[in-house]
């Protein structure tokens, strides 16, 4: 039990034991009742049907929709690194001391984060090739991401640095440190520390947002489901098994993030070697009384 | 600019459906938001689970996967909306998620003690959540729950890939017929500028108006 659950409720006595049981019920009852729906309408209209369910079970589908999440992966990694840098650039420009610098990215950052992902794709699409500007489609796809994608990390990056305690950077310029290393010596690498699981769940989002691929006919995780189903016309089955990968590596790095969040954005061996230097845990009898 | 004139009527009728479905799923998902904060703080282990499980499901899948899986994978198995109705229900059902978790983070911002105090008087749960609880948790995270609205605005131009003709459907249409993407799709994009401006001052306002400075 911690605080947020304890904040509504006591320890239950016996009458709220008697209400948790039935509340219980009735929620296994609904849960229940949904599924049973669920099943129903899947057996009415016969894809229940084992045969239906049965090419899910072969590895030339898994090897198509593996090959379709390993291009979302790419497009998310390609995504991830540029839309970090980009947005590292524009944060430290928004922070900078050069006002018309301070400006720029201000205006990128605030426009960027306004406009929707999907008019972007329709820009690199129908808009950039009538100048000449034909992307590869793997570039389609992730250029309009970047754009976007580098607004939010920006975003994150800036009030990281701006969390930070300004008694870091004070003690760095009083030390004799340039602006330019007060930033790149003391205050990138506490913040980037603190910022870890707000990256990672940024990834999520960046990850999710490939499926724009779909728009694009890039031949991520979504869009070969699609080009999957229409081949084999096993709608419902091939989009919930695409449902069900996204979700298994989502909430993976969800769970990463939280993890880091715990850990206070350590990850790795440091907790583990702390422990290792510590003296040997004083034994039963030598407890000093 | 010629571009844009001539279609008025269109990219008109693109920015009204555009405010519908965001006003429609802004109100959807608060209220799903609300039944999923509870449930994931209600005294039930069973209840709290299934919050947990919806909050997991839905932050976790992307909003096109889902909103493909409802329109185009949902009528095989008999369950069919009108195009508009699904797209709202989804998105509602999808921003619901991020909404609870945002609410929840307010109700945590609510001190203990006016737990305590509305238990001690012999309000229920119920009670004490309606006229305890949330009216200070919801007014702690108004600022964040404006967040979430100007991305669930943004996400309402993924209807488009449905078949939803809204504002960037429409931009989309006028564009293939003017071959004028600069013109046409600036002003989408200024479009969607202003309407998350909107959002952003009447978030400011009912701060301003409602938040409670400890």
């Amino acid at each position: 039990m911690n605080k947020t659950q304890q904040i509504l409720f006591d320890e239950p006595g016996p009458r709220a034991q008697r209400r948790i049981r039935i509340a219980t019920v009735l929620g296994a009852v609904g849960l229940a009742g949904a599924l049973a729906a669920a099943v129903y309408q899947f057996a009415s209209h016969g894809e229940l049907a084992a045969d239906r369910w049965e090419p899910f079970t072969t590895w030339p589908i898994w090897r198509y929709l593996l090959n379709g999440l390993w291009a979302t992966l790419r497009a998310a990694a390609a995504t991830a690194v540029l839309s970090a840098a980009l947005g590292l650039i524009l944060a430290l420009g928004r922070l900078s001391t050069h006002r018309p610098l301070r400006w720029l990215a201000g205006a990128y950052v605030e426009i960027f984060r306004t406009v929707p992902t999907l008019l972007l794709i329709y820009v690199t699409l129908f808009a950039l090739p009538q100048y000449g500007l034909n992307f590869p489609l793997f570039w389609k796809l992730v250029v309009p991401l970047v754009v976007s994608n580098s607004a939010a990390f920006a975003e994150i990056f800036r009030s990281g640095i701006l969390a930070l305690d300004r008694g870091q950077t004070e003690a760095g310029l009083a030390v004799g440190l340039r602006r330019g290393q007060v930033m790149a010596l003391v205050v990138l690498p506490q913040a980037l520390l603190q910022l870890a699981p707000s990256l990672v769940s940024q990834l999520v989002g960046l990850l999710k947002d490939t499926s724009l691929g779909f728009v694009v006919s890039y031949t991520e995780l979504l869009y070969s489901g699609q080009v999957l189903a229409s081949y084999t016309h096993l709608l419902i089955q091939t989009f919930l098994v695409v449902a069900l990968i996204y979700l298994v590596v989502n909430a993976s790095l969800s769970k990463f993030a939280r993890v880091l969040q715990a850990r206070n954005g350590r990850f790795g061996g440091r907790r583990g070697r702390r422990t290792a230097e510590l003296p040997p845990p004083l034994l039963e009898g030598n407890t000093p009384r | 600019m010629e571009a844009l004139t001539a279609h008025l009527s269109q990219l008109g009728h693109g920015l009204v459906t555009t405010v519908e479905l965001t006003v429609v799923t802004t109100v959807g998902a608060m209220l799903l938001g609300i039944v999923v904060a509870t449930l994931r703080i209600a005294p039930v282990p069973l209840l709290r689970a299934i919050g947990t499980a919806y909050v997991e499901v839905f932050q976790n899948l992307p909003l096109l996967a889902l909103l493909v899986l409802f329109v185009f994978a949902l009528p095989t198995i008999g369950i069919t909306f009108p195009l508009f109705t699904s797209a709202a229900i989804v998105i509602a059902v999808y921003e619901g998620a991020y909404l609870a978790e945002a609410i929840r983070a307010g109700i945590n911002t609510v001190g203990v003690g006016q737990a305590e105090a509305a238990r001690a008087i012999g309000l229920t749960f119920g009670q004490s959540l309606r006229h305890v609880i949330l009216p200070q948790g919801l007014r702690a995270v108004i600022q964040p729950i404006g967040n979430i609205c100007i991305a669930l605005l943004m996400n309402t131009s993924l209807a488009a890939a449905v078949g939803v003709v809204e504002l960037t459907q429409a931009a989309n249409n006028v564009n293939l017929v003017e071959a004028q993407p600069i013109a046409v799709f600036t002003g989408a994009g200024l479009a969607y500028m202003l309407l998350a401006l909107i959002i952003g001052q009447v978030t400011g306002l009912l701060e301003r108006r409602l938040a409670i400075v400890r």
